[in-house]
C-alpha cells in the first residue's frame, strides 16, 4: 500500500516535472545569471554594486518610456475594460446582439504584421481617416500617436474582453435582480449593488489578460513608427530594444530585474485585493 | 429632451414585463421608450462591429486594385500634395496580379510561410505535451505551495518577451541554438500562458470525478487522459487557438534571435514590402490573415467556450 502511495506521488510529479524543467532551463536559471550580471559591469566584469541600477534610473530614455507604459497601461486597460463591460451590457439585455461578436472577436485573428499597412493608409496625413474628415491631423506624431496605439489596442482586445465580461454577466443570478427590481431598486442600483459586486471575482482574470496584450501592442508601435518612435508612443520596450542593439547588458539586466519585480508585485496586489473581495483564485 | 427619454427607457424594457397587462398611458410611453433604445443600441452595437471588419475590407480592395492604381496612391503618400489618397472601394481594373505573382513568383513568401506553419506546429505540438498535464497537476492535486506556483506562472506569462530578451539570448547562445528555428519554438513551448488559460477549464470539473477514479484504482495518467481532457477539450482547443494566433503572429523573438533571414517567419516579411508595393504587400497580407481565419473560423465556437472558462 505504501508502495502504491510512492508511486503515485511520482506519476503525479512527472505532469509538473517538464514544465517546470523547461522553465527552469529557459527562464529562471539564465534569469538568476541576469540578476547576477545586474551587480557588474558589462565590459570589465568587475563587481559595481548598484551602479547599474543607479544607471538605468537615471536613464532619461528609460524614465521616459517607464511613464509612457505606465500612462498607457493606465488609460487603456480602464477603457478596454469598461467600454468592454458597456458592450457586454448591451448584449446581455439584448441578446439578439450577440450574433455581432464574433465581428469583435475578429481582430484577434489579425496578425499585427499584415495590418500595418493599413494603419499607415488609414492615418497618414493624407490617408483615408482625414480624407474622411477633410483634416490634416498627423496622427504618427506626438500626442495623436499614442492615442492611435490606444485605439489599436482596443479595437484588437475589445472582442476578447467583451466575451469575459458576457460570460461573467449570465452568472450573475437572475433571481436575485428580480427580487431586488420588486423592492423598487432602479438599474443603476441593481448594477452597482448586485451585477458588479457579482463580477468581482472574475475581475482578476480579465484585468491580468488584458494587461498581458498592453504589452503586445508593441508590436504595432514598433511596425508602424520603426525603431525611432515619437516620445508620447515611447515604450519600455524600445528602450530594451536600443540596449541590446547596443550590447548594453549590463544596463538592460538591471532593467531586466527591475521590470520583473514591478510585474511581480502587480500581480501579486492584484491578487491580494481579488482574494479578499471573493477567496478563490 | 432624448436624453430624459433613453433614461426613462432605461427602466423601461424590464418595467414592460412587470406591468405587462396594465397597459394605460405609462405603459405605452414606456414600450415606445424602450423600443427607441433597443434599436439605437442594436446600431451602436452593430456599426461598430462593422467597422471593425474595415482594415480587412481594405487589404481586400487593396489587393485587387492594379499597379498604377497604386502608384498614384503612394505618390499621394509620399509627397505632402494637397489631396488624399484615391480610394476607390471598388478598384477602377480589378485584377488578380498580385495574388499570382505571390504564390507562382515569390519564392522567398512560400518559404517563409512554411517556415511559419513549421514553427508554430512546433511550439503547439510542444506546448500540448508539456503545458497541459502541468495545468492538470495545478488544477487537481493538491500539494505544498501549488497557489505560490500557480502565482508564479502567472508572473511568468505576464513578462513582456522584452524584460526575458537578455536572459532569453544568454541560454539560446549557451545551447548554441542562436540562428536556428530551436530559439524560437524552444522557449515557446514552455510558455505559461495555455498553462493558465487550461487551468480554468481543469478546475471546473467536479472533483468528485477523479476522486471516484482514484478509488476505483485508476492511475493518475488514465485519470487525466480518460477524465481530464475530454471535459475540458473546449478549454484546450481555445488554447491552442489563441497559441496558433500567437505564434502566426511572432515579431520581436525571431527579429532578435534569428539573424539568417530564410529562417524568418511571414510575420517578419511582410512589413519588409515596401510602400512601392503596396498592392503586392496587400495580397501577402490577406494569405497570411486567411491561416488565422480559417483557423478562427473552424475553432471559433470552443474559442469562445474556453475564453469563457478561463475567466470564470
Amino acid at each position: 500500500m505504501r508502495k502504491k502511495y510512492g508511486f503515485t506521488w511520482l506519476s503525479k510529479l512527472m505532469f509538473l516535472l517538464p514544465g517546470i524543467l523547461g522553465i527552469c532551463v529557459f527562464t529562471l536559471i539564465p534569469f538568476l545569471d541576469v540578476l547576477k550580471r545586474s551587480f557588474y559591469t558589462s565590459l570589465s566584469k568587475e563587481f559595481c554594486g548598484l551602479a547599474n541600477y543607479r544607471a538605468v534610473l537615471q536613464n532619461q530614455a528609460f524614465r521616459l518610456a517607464a511613464y509612457h507604459t505606465a500612462r498607457f497601461a493606465g488609460v487603456c486597460l480602464p477603457l478596454l475594460l469598461v467600454v468592454g463591460l458597456g458592450l457586454a451590457l448591451a448584449m446581455d439585455r439584448y441578446p439578439f446582439l450577440e450574433k455581432w461578436k464574433a465581428m469583435y472577436l475578429f481582430p484577434m485573428a489579425m496578425p499585427g504584421a499584415s495590418i500595418v499597412l493599413v494603419w499607415k493608409l488609414f492615418f497618414a496625413r493624407q490617408g483615408l481617416l482625414n480624407g474622411f474628415l477633410g483634416s490634416r491631423i498627423d496622427f504618427f506624431q506626438g500626442e495623436n500617436a499614442f492615442w492611435m496605439l490606444a485605439f489599436i489596442y482596443i479595437w484588437r482586445n475589445l472582442g476578447y474582453t467583451l466575451v469575459l465580461w458576457l460570460a461573467a454577466l449570465k452568472a450573475v443570478p437572475g433571481e436575485v435582480l428580480e427580487a431586488a427590481r420588486m423592492d423598487g431598486a432602479g438599474n443603476a442600483e441593481s448594477f452597482f449593488y448586485i451585477t458588479l459586486p457579482c463580477l468581482k471575482g472574475n475581475c482578476f482574470t480579465i484585468t491580468v489578460l488584458s494587461l498581458l496584450n498592453v504589452f503586445k501592442v508593441f508590436r504595432e508601435a514598433y511596425l508602424i513608427s520603426g525603431p525611432y518612435p515619437p516620445a508620447e508612443a515611447y515604450l519600455l520596450q524600445y528602450v530594451f530594444h536600443n540596449w541590446y542593439a547596443n550590447l548594453d547588458f549590463d544596463k538592460m539586466a538591471a532593467g531586466a530585474v527591475l521590470s520583473a519585480a514591478v510585474a511581480g508585485s502587480t500581480v501579486l496586489l492584484l491578487k491580494r485585493i481579488w482574494d479578499k473581495g471573493e477567496g478563490k483564485l | 429632451m432624448k436624453d430624459s427619454l433613453m433614461k426613462r427607457a432605461g427602466c423601461g424594457v424590464r418595467h414592460e414585463e412587470l406591468f405587462a397587462g396594465k397597459g394605460g398611458k405609462m405603459g405605452k410611453r414606456h414600450k415606445i421608450a424602450g423600443t427607441v433604445k433597443k434599436y439605437t443600441v442594436t446600431m451602436a452595437v452593430a456599426g461598430l462591429g462593422i467597422s471593425f471588419l474595415l482594415p480587412i475590407l481594405i487589404l481586400l480592395s487593396g489587393s485587387l486594385a492594379d499597379a498604377l492604381e497604386w502608384q498614384g496612391r503612394a505618390e499621394a503618400l509620399a509627397l505632402d500634395t494637397e489631396g488624399y489618397v484615391d480610394w476607390k472601394w471598388i478598384p477602377d481594373y480589378p485584377t488578380l496580379e498580385q495574388y499570382k505573382r505571390l504564390l507562382f513568383y515569390s519564392p522567398a513568401f512560400l518559404k517563409l510561410f512554411w517556415n511559419s506553419v513549421r514553427m508554430a506546429g512546433m511550439i503547439l505540438a510542444g506546448q500540448l505535451l508539456v503545458g497541459i498535464p502541468g495545468a492538470w497537476a495545478l488544477a487537481s492535486f493538491r500539494f505544498k505551495g501549488r497557489g505560490a506556483l500557480f502565482t508564479g506562472y502567472v508572473i511568468l506569462m505576464l513578462l513582456p518577451f522584452q524584460v526575458t530578451m537578455l536572459s532569453r539570448y544568454l541560454v539560446v547562445r549557451q545551447l548554441g541554438l542562436l540562428d536556428t528555428a530551436g530559439a524560437v519554438t524552444l522557449p515557446a513551448v514552455f510558455s505559461t500562458f495555455p498553462v493558465f488559460l487550461v487551468y480554468r477549464s481543469f478546475r471546473s470539473i467536479p472533483p468528485e470525478l477523479p476522486e471516484a477514479a482514484r478509488i476505483d484504482g485508476a492511475g493518475e495518467w488514465r485519470i487525466f487522459v480518460r477524465i481530464g481532457i475530454p471535459l475540458a477539450r473546449g478549454g484546450i482547443l481555445a488554447a491552442m487557438v489563441l497559441d496558433f494566433l500567437e505564434s502566426w503572429n511572432m515579431v520581436e523573438e525571431p527579429l532578435a534571435f534569428l539573424k539568417d533571414k530564410s529562417l524568418w517567419p511571414l510575420s517578419l516579411y511582410l512589413p519588409e514590402i515596401g510602400l512601392s508595393q503596396a498592392g503586392f504587400s496587400c495580397a501577402a497580407s490577406l494569405v497570411t490573415i486567411c491561416m488565422s481565419w480559417f483557423v478562427f473560423r473552424i475553432f471559433s465556437d470552443s474559442l469562445e467556450k474556453g475564453i469563457i472558462n478561463s475567466g470564470l
